[in-house]
């Protein structure tokens, strides 16, 4: 505790530094996944070798990923976009298939009313099924936000700052508060980033909060 | 890609106790420790609180609160604070299985759970009517219904399982995790490309050994489609994620 | 009410720019600008490997650079020399604290480190173009073979020689990147002729390596010869007669077109105060009394009048 107090602003700008090297992925994964997705979910062929596919980037190790980056991408061994990069792709491989879930359960009834009542395939699945299919994705994106805090802290076995590398420096010294700090600051970005996406979701599902009590 | 082929095709990556098999075996036997350990604690604690409905709001909690936990943080806590105490060789193993045993007992336990939980209320209703104890119901109708989201817990469990036991490397353990933290050490593109290789590729043939499992104990009359709804997304939310 | 809120928001805004300072992570870490190398505003980013000391030496040279009105960045705990060497090559670091004979024999594996002269000699003659070694220090760290005080007594060890006929029955730990160095396993068998049952991966003269001596899950470690640790569980370090480690002065490593004659002198100003026992106590307080490498490193800048 008196550590933290004492390295409050070390602590903030790795929090910070951690928060857009997890968050940036998120975003970019989920425009990714929406098209693959959507992919998956029209064209009942590609799903398998689609959800397959992207479900097997799951099985790579991340420190792995982030160290063979560089050689895929031509980047520099310290550049953190080779994380932004890497947590992408475990983004992807989460949230295609969810996107496709969420897709496949927006009722036919409701696409079948929205083609009768005229609406192009376009803006059917931009103002009807993407809509509805939130809930789901919200649900994927969850799952992929609070993992991906999670693996955000292996990137400092590199050298990448943010809150592993606390865990790396108290390690170094047998100095167990810096790791404990870290830890609690990890499941606090995590709870906050959770927060948001439950957020977010509601407030772009306004029918939800009138039908669902709760 | 060369420098993948040479290292995978090299006799010398073959041999001994730091060669390919003895690792493979090596990975493979924490990573099951591990499963039996984690299986042994969420799987009769996800069948107790699918059958009597207590302790749900603390399942989602803890399942989403875990999911939250850095590993490689709690992995170096564990070593700096178990390590003394245990000492020997066990010293770094302990701390290691039992930082991945806390990674693998929430899918699982969420499997579990929700697989229960998800039984279809009439069959739980008419194996009551025919004068079922509440155990005969656990055991004979909500278990074998629940497999199929049992296995898909265990299943999540034992890919997050595997693609983490490589951080054990980090702290001297074996494992082919330390193709990884070696090959990063001395820049071994092509151990640490294969290293990443034999992770997926092990992976991907435990879960095919799962999957064979699964088909012949899991009842033919309980495709996973036929599950609910509901339960099947709480599966999803309960996949996993690699560290 | 009113004045706690101005309070949260003023911490949030510093908060915010302690976040900048430190660099945006999604910034590119190509090198500066050229236009920085001429002119008195330089900027150079310091880099360190991954072990306290080298951590607190490049605080040190941020310090007394920082000290001098150079702008500087750090990126810290950069693995081993194997992943931050390429990145001094390729700019993505301008300065790192090394050390006269590990590099040189990092550079060429027969490169003569036998002692201080011919260390740093190699050292400069084995740098590729654009990197250039300053001044060293007096202070020296080398790496060690070190043992528990009971396996020292038992096979009646005091030099590394006396390893040989027990090195058979012994496990040896040290940082992953011995295995194939010229300084570590391979360079272990041709000089001293030393043939360990393993070798034990553990970490860079860490906690780790220090927890396997004492557990005996390794019986000769890898230690830093200033590591506190040594003294605090009574280990004994074994004699180097044949100079394998050879003479590992502390030495400002940078690139050349980040090397102007401030940075210069800054950081040759900081090697000639330097020496072993001052390392060794800056050590103690980083490793020891957990204090703050940076903190340790600018009381000390202050106290010898460098920043």
């Amino acid at each position: 505790m008196k550590w933290f107090l004492g390295h409050l602003g070390q602590v903030g700008s790795l929090m910070v530094n951690h928060a857009v090297l997890a968050v940036a992925p998120l975003v970019i994964g989920l425009l990714l996944a929406v098209p693959l997705g959507w992919l998956a979910q029209r064209y009942r062929w590609l799903r398998t070798p689609l959800i397959a596919g992207t479900g097997l980037l799951y099985t790579i190790p991340s420190l792995a990923l982030f160290i063979l980056m560089p050689l895929v991408l031509g980047t520099g061994i310290l550049d953190p976009v080779n994380v932004v990069v890497a947590l992408t792709v475990y983004t992807v491989a989460l949230l295609v298939r969810t996107v496709a879930d969420g897709l496949a359960s927006v009722p036919q009834e409701v696409l079948q009313a929205a083609t009768a009542m005229g609406i192009g395939n376009v803006r059917r699945f931009w103002s009807v099924e993407l809509p509805l299919a939130v809930p789901v994705i919200a649900a994927g994106l969850r799952v992929a936000a609070v993992s991906n805090v999670s693996i955000v802290s292996v990137a400092a076995l590199l050298g990448i700052p943010q809150l592993g590398s606390l865990f790396t420096d108290g390690f170094a010294r047998a100095f167990l508060d810096p790791i404990v700090v870290g830890i609690i600051a990890c499941i606090v970005l995590a709870l906050v980033l959770d927060l948001a996406i439950i957020a977010i979701s509601r407030a772009v599902t306004p029918w939800r909060r009138t039908q669902v009590p709760a | 890609m060369n420098l993948l082929w040479r290292w995978l095709t090299d006799p010398a990556s073959w041999e001994g106790s730091a060669g390919i098999p003895a690792r493979v075996a090596e990975h493979l036997a924490y990573s099951a420790s591990t499963l039996v350990l984690a299986a042994l604690i969420g799987i009769p604690l996800g069948l107790w609180i699918g059958h009597t409905g207590r302790g749900r709001v603390l399942v989602v909690n803890l399942v989403n609160g875990m999911r939250s936990v850095p590993t490689l943080g709690l992995l170096f806590a564990a070593v700096l604070v178990l390590g003394p105490l245990l000492g020997g060789d066990i010293a770094f193993l302990v701390p290691s299985i039992f930082v991945l045993v806390l990674l693998a007992v929430p899918p699982i336990l969420a499997g579990a759970y929700a697989g229960v939980e998800g039984v279809d209320p009439g069959a739980r209703d008419a194996a009551r009517g025919m004068g079922m104890s509440s155990r005969e119901v656990l055991f004979r109708v909500e278990v074998p219904c629940a497999l199929p989201l049992i296995f898909s817990g265990l299943r999540s469990a034992a890919l997050q399982v595997i693609a983490t036991a490589t951080l054990a490397a980090s702290v001297s353990l074996g494992g082919l995790g330390r193709f990884l933290i070696d090959g990063q050490a001395y820049r071994d593109y092509g151990q640490m490309a294969g290293g990443a290789l034999l992770v997926a590729v092990l992976a991907m043939l435990v879960d095919l050994v799962f999957a064979v499992v699964q088909r012949l104990v899991v009842s033919p009359g309980l495709a996973p489609a036929r599950t609910s709804r509901r339960a099947a997304r709480r599966a999803a939310a309960a996949a996993l994620s690699p560290t | 009410m009113k004045k706690h809120l101005a309070i949260l928001v003023a911490a949030t805004a510093s908060l915010a720019l302690t976040a900048c300072g430190s660099g945006d992570p999604l910034a590119s870490s190509a090198p500066a600008s050229s236009a920085a190398s001429s002119g008195s505003t330089v900027s150079l980013v310091v880099g360190s490997a991954n072990f306290p000391e080298n951590e607190l030496l490049a605080d040190i040279y941020a310090g007394a650079l920082t000290a001098k009105g150079v702008q500087v960045t750090t990126k810290l705990n950069i693995a081993s020399r194997e992943t931050y060497v390429p990145a001094l090559k390729n700019g993505e670091i301008d300065l790192i604290p090394e050390y006269t004979g590990g590099f040189s024999k990092y550079l060429n594996a027969d490169a003569d480190i036998s002692d201080e002269a011919t260390a740093l000699a190699s050292l400069k003659s084995l740098l590729p173009d654009n990197l250039e070694a300053l001044e060293p220090s007096k202070a020296q760290d080398k790496d060690s073979i070190t043992v528990t005080r009971a396996t020292a007594d038992k096979y009646n060890l005091t030099t590394i020689d006396d390893l040989a006929p027990v090195a058979g029955e012994m496990v040896l730990g040290g940082p992953p990147e011995w295995k194939n160095r010229a300084l570590g396993v391979p360079g272990l068998k041709k000089v001293y002729g030393l043939v360990f049952k393993d070798f034990r991966a553990t970490d860079a003269a860490g906690p780790l390596t220090v927890q396997a001596l004492k557990n005996g899950q390794i019986q000769a470690g890898n230690l830093f010869t200033t590591d506190p640790s040594i003294k605090a569980n009574d280990f004994v370090t074994l004699e180097d007669t044949k100079s394998f480690f050879g003479a590992q002065n502390v030495v400002p490593v940078i690139n050349k077109a980040k090397a102007t004659p401030e940075v210069v002198a800054a950081l040759n100003a900081v090697s000639a105060k330097l020496d072993t026992d001052t390392l060794a106590t800056l050590v103690t307080k980083v490793v020891v009394d957990k204090d703050d490498a940076a903190t340790v490193a600018s009381d000390w800048l202050t106290s010898v009048g460098l920043a």
